[in-house]
């Protein structure tokens, strides 16, 4: 499939800000599932720095504005073709050995819900089919936290949605992992746009999780639309969480008010666009 | 050097001074309250005292009447007044402790010293602690600090933001003083030219240890011309405005040759300096001494705004 | 009672180290003792060497006893000491080199996988990237106690920012003012070029982006923190600026510090501030202390951060086991300084061992530091031990024992006159393109008597560390 995206995240500063600086997770990831025919990332006024391929693969980029700026705008446009591997993120280079995403973070710490959630889930399985196990925790996560957007806010952990019953696709993502570590399964976040082909502009910012299977290697597991990632995702980057796998983390100088908008858009490239 | 370290060197010097003033004040409301009944009472001179430090507000919410005990601890050991003696000190030595390493020994001795004899005082009884002995302490611990640091530093730029910050607090504490006196004066015109109005700018000149300097200066009747003259105007006087923002304009040309390029710091004090060169009495009170004092601390805080902007605050590119 | 090995005499005879300083101690009167003794406060005050140790917390203002006895090695010791040290700074940094690279020791089976890679320690921000000329750990804090003429054992390693070297060097300095004769008379080894030693080390290990003398800065939590006094000491003593976070900003490739005349580029940051506060986009987003995206300068080899971060790993009281593994392995050598026994309580043998010995024991939490949230078996009572329990029966994993080990004593001053006092070692190893060691540390001393606790929040002071040259 070739994906088209739109994303343009806009921070407005009230009063203006200086000193800005932002570190980048939005370049698609490099494996077999998808390649990037055209990808520009631009931060107008931003002056352009490090940049590097970390551990875990991503490219990461710097950017600074000196300021003072009422506004700084992230636009991402760019058009990528992708393949659909059913989730296994195939000819992927990273280094960190999946060991250590055996480690919970504040957003992913486990309680005796998400234990006893990880047990039920478990329970009958086969210990050595690991595969089937990671299908059945994606499964009891999506049963147990109904999809409601608006309930739940970035800062929310596993353990709190699974307690209200729902949320988005953080949560989701949150408490796949929580669970898949508890079972044993090192697991991360993972960000990325997902293609939703229904006309009214489903949330195209995605998050999913992926599992480390022994002798497979990664996969994804996409809790919110209980399936493993097709040609209809693409990947950026990931981490432990939604805050370290985040495709911007950024900090301006001073106080005062913040306003955040994003506008994402994906869209089937037409047949006509890429002849142009 | 490090923009936070030329901020810190600057609030120290600015401090120090702070404490002078300070005490200089509760010099003159103590003598003040010796001498009763000059018009309405040294209750009054108490409270244009307070007025003069800019804490009368602060005092009065914590104390209520002006008992003088209170208005002595006020000034001298009160943590709760930014402006006390004791507040002053202590911040001055945060801000050298910080900074430690652009100080020398012997100004870094001579604040820990201080600090440490502020604590010592706080723990004396204060029935063991005359007022005037407290001042003089005051005096004698601030022309130590400044001497070593003339005496003992790198005539670098930490010297230079030093000299400012000593410069733009005397500046300012002078028109704050002159313009203080001249409200209290306001609502008695009856008096001006009077015994009291004597009395009153004579505290003046006591509160920034000028009234023997003055003497030497002028001679004969202290009339407001003569002493708006001596704390404005005239380049003899240490603590005038004239030679405040002389000082100020001497150190910003020296860093602007030491780094090789001229800043808006230089042009705004430039401004200040070329109109206090050519000012003549008549000028000022043409003008209104309030408006024009008015004025001249509006400037000297700009002033300080352009320095913060140029060199204090690392942004400056 | 347990036989206390005794630095000074052997029997009535006095060591050969410590000859010189039996006349010296003996033939003090009082009056001047007491004298020197407030001379020496008077000193530390007047400096503003007011801090505490190794994390410990506590009022900024607060002074640490200093005792004037000072403790004493003799060169041949020294030596033995000095290579034991060396080797394990060397396999320490050689560990974190592999395990943030290709993990060979763990593949080889030498250390478990989960016990690395899972350590709250264990940095993925860093993974696969090499730090300038692969050193990790540039200041390597070895805890060392002595229980008898050769035995030597490390307590834990410290590989992230051992505090505590500008003691060295002031309690060299005032020992130096107040008894000079006796420098004159003994040969004691110097110890003020570390500073140099530090500059030097911190230069050799200049980013790949760097061209040129590298600018050196120390970045400090700011003035607030309890060992600010040390930050701004060797500031000034090798001449280097000293930041904080906010004085510092990334822009471009590098990193920048405000100062008066412009940005001017910081090439090497000896931080010392905890790996969670460096950068906000790469550790906890709410950290105030740091500077943003200083992490994404140091991977793409545009700042140095000493040490690094990540570093932690190899000192963690978990890893600690594994050292003399580390040593055989990385060096293929035998070690030279000795591990005390450690039993974790995570393994299951090992705890039932440690409930059932616990009056004989010492145990500690893995993260713990500043000898709180430990137990002194045999200086414990019942309810203690009791109590002890419980907790480690409720988080195995958070805990670890060891046999209370007989601390060496060194005469020490009291209010009777002179008498022993244990003693612990913390010399200060640099590894940059070379590996150096001054010839001292800091001996800590445990004031109370019978005490074997030497930090300075539970009575314990700090004494001059000397050397004898050859």
């Amino acid at each position: 499939m070739r994906l088209s995206v739109s994303h343009v995240t806009t921070y407005r500063y009230d009063p203006p800000r200086r000193g800005m600086v932002q570190s980048l997770r939005l370049t698609p990831a490099v494996f077999e599932g998808q390649q990037a025919i055209d990808w520009r990332v631009d931060v107008p006024g931003g002056f352009r720095g490090a940049a590097f391929r970390d551990g875990a693969g991503d490219w990461v980029e710097t950017v600074s504005l000196q300021g003072p700026m009422p506004e700084v705008a992230v636009t991402v446009q760019g058009e990528v073709e992708t393949r659909d591997l059913s989730g296994v993120l195939r000819g992927h280079r990273e280094t960190v050995p999946p060991v250590a995403y055996l480690r919970t973070t504040n957003s992913t710490e486990l309680d005796p819900r998400l234990r006893e959630l990880a047990g039920d889930a478990l329970e009958g399985a086969s210990l050595q089919d690991r595969l089937d196990q990671a299908h059945r925790l994606t499964s009891a996560v999506r049963d147990a936290i109904e999809y409601l957007p608006g309930r739940t806010h970035t800062g929310t952990s596993a353990a709190e949605a699974l307690e209200q019953g729902h949320g988005v696709c953080q949560d989701h993502t949150h408490a796949l992992i929580s669970v898949a570590i508890a079972s044993g399964i090192p697991a991360r976040y993972v960000t990325g746009y997902l293609f939703v082909d229904d006309g009214n502009g489903h949330e195209a910012s995605h998050a999913w999780a992926e599992l480390h299977i022994e002798g497979m290697g990664w996969i994804g597991f996409d809790a919110a639309n209980r399936c493993c990632p097709d040609d209809r995702y693409i990947r950026l980057g990931s981490g432990h969480d939604a805050t370290y796998a985040a495709p911007i983390r950024g900090l301006a100088e001073g106080t005062g008010s913040e306003t955040l908008e994003v506008a994402v858009k994906v869209s089937e490239s037409s047949q006509q666009q890429q002849q142009q | 050097m490090l923009s936070r370290t030329a901020e810190n060197l600057f609030w120290t010097a600015r401090y120090i001074e702070r404490a002078e003033t300070n005490a200089r004040l509760l010099e003159v409301g103590a003598r003040n309250s010796l001498i009763p009944n000059t018009g309405g009472g040294y209750r009054n001179e108490w409270e244009s005292v307070l007025q003069a430090g800019g804490t009368a507000g602060g005092f009065a919410e914590k104390y209520g009447d002006m008992v003088q005990r209170n208005v002595e601890t006020w000034m001298f050991f009160d943590r709760d007044n930014p402006s006390s003696v004791a507040s002053c000190i202590e911040q001055a030595r945060e801000n050298g402790r910080i900074v430690r390493t652009a100080l020398t020994s012997q100004v870094w001795d001579a604040l820990n010293s201080a600090s440490q004899d502020i604590r010592e005082f706080a723990r004396t009884e204060r029935s063991k602690l005359s007022v005037s002995d407290l001042v003089d302490w005051t005096l004698r611990t601030c022309a130590l600090i400044r001497g070593a640091s003339q005496s003992t530093q790198l005539r670098n730029d930490g010297y230079d933001f030093t000299n400012l910050g000593h410069c733009l607090e005397r500046a300012d504490s002078t028109a704050r003083l002159l313009d203080v006196k001249y409200w209290v004066l306001l609502p008695q015109v009856a008096f001006v030219g009077s015994g009291l109005d004597n009395y009153q700018w004579r505290t003046i000149l006591r509160s920034m240890s000028a009234h023997r300097a003055f003497n030497w200066a002028y001679g004969g009747e202290i009339t407001p011309r003569k002493i708006v003259d001596f704390l404005v105007l005239n380049r003899a006087s240490p603590r005038s405005l004239l030679t405040s923002v002389e000082g100020a304009a001497d150190h910003l040309d020296r860093l602007a040759r030491a780094y090789g390029r001229a800043t808006p710091a230089q042009t705004a004090v430039r401004g200040m300096l070329g109109e206090l060169a050519e000012a003549t009495v008549d000028d000022v009170f043409d003008e209104g001494l309030h408006e024009f004092l008015t004025r001249m601390i509006l400037d000297t805080s700009r002033l300080s705004g352009v320095i913060y902007e140029t060199y204090l605050s690392g942004d400056a590119r | 009672m347990p036989d206390y090995f005794n630095e000074m005499f052997d029997g009535s005879n006095v060591r050969m180290p410590y000859r010189g300083l039996d006349d010296w101690s003996t033939e003090m009167p009082l009056e001047l003792r007491n004298l020197k003794q407030s001379e020496a406060e008077a000193l530390f005050r007047r400096i503003g060497i007011t801090f505490a140790v190794y994390g410990e917390g506590g009022s900024p203002d607060r002074l640490i006893p200093f005792d004037m006895f000072p403790r004493v090695f003799g060169a041949e010791e020294w030596r033995r000491l000095e290579a034991g040290i060396k080797q394990r700074a060397r396999a320490l940094n050689a560990f974190l080199v592999d395990v943030y690279g290709r993990g060979e020791i763990v593949k080889a089976g030498r250390i478990p996988a989960k016990l690395v890679y899972c350590n709250e320690a264990y940095e993925t921000a860093v993974v696969g990237f090499t730090p300038p000329k692969g050193v990790y750990s540039q200041i390597v804090g070895i805890d060392l106690v002595r229980t008898g003429p050769d035995e030597f054992f490390v307590l834990e390693d410290n590989c992230r920012t051992p505090s505590g070297v500008s003691y060295m060097l002031e309690n060299r300095e005032i020992m130096m003012r107040m008894f000079p004769h006796l420098f004159q008379a003994l040969r004691v080894a110097p110890v003020e070029n570390y500073p140099a030693l530090l500059k030097r080390t911190f230069a050799s290990l200049a980013p790949a982006k760097c061209e040129g003398e590298p600018r050196i800065a120390i970045l400090t939590p700011g003035h607030f923190n309890s060992a600010y006094y040390e930050h701004s000491f060797l500031a000034d003593m090798m001449g280097v600026e000293l930041v904080e976070g906010k004085d510092l900003f990334v822009e471009g490739e590098y990193c920048w510090m405000r100062t008066t005349e412009g940005p001017k580029r910081v090439d090497v940051i000896y931080r010392r501030l905890d790996d969670d506060f460096i950068d906000p986009l790469c550790f906890r987003p709410d950290s105030m202390l740091g500077v943003p995206g200083l992490m994404n300068v140091y991977r793409s080899g545009g700042v140095n951060i000493c040490s690094a971060p990540g570093a932690g790993v190899a000192d963690d009281k978990a890893i600690y086991t594994y050292v003399p593994d580390m040593v055989r392995f990385y060096l293929g050598e035998e070690p030279m300084l000795n591990n005390v026994p450690t039993w974790q309580c995570a393994r299951e043998d090992d705890c039932k061992y440690v409930l059932d010995n616990l009056p004989d024991l010492v145990v500690k939490e893995v993260h713990g530091s500043g000898g709180y949230g430990m137990l002194v078996g045999p200086k414990s009572s019942k309810e203690q031990i009791a109590a002890f329990a419980d907790k480690i029966r409720a988080d195995p994993d958070n805990y670890i024992a060891q046999p209370t080990l007989a601390l060496s004593t060194v005469p020490t001053f009291v209010d009777e006159g002179v008498a022993p006092r244990h003693v612990d070692l913390r010399p200060y190893c640099l590894v940059g393109e070379t590996v150096e060691l001054v010839p001292g540390g800091l001996t800590r001393v445990a004031l109370t008597e019978g005490s074997l606790v030497v930090n300075s929040s539970q009575g314990g002071g700090v004494k001059d560390t000397w050397v004898m040259a050859e």
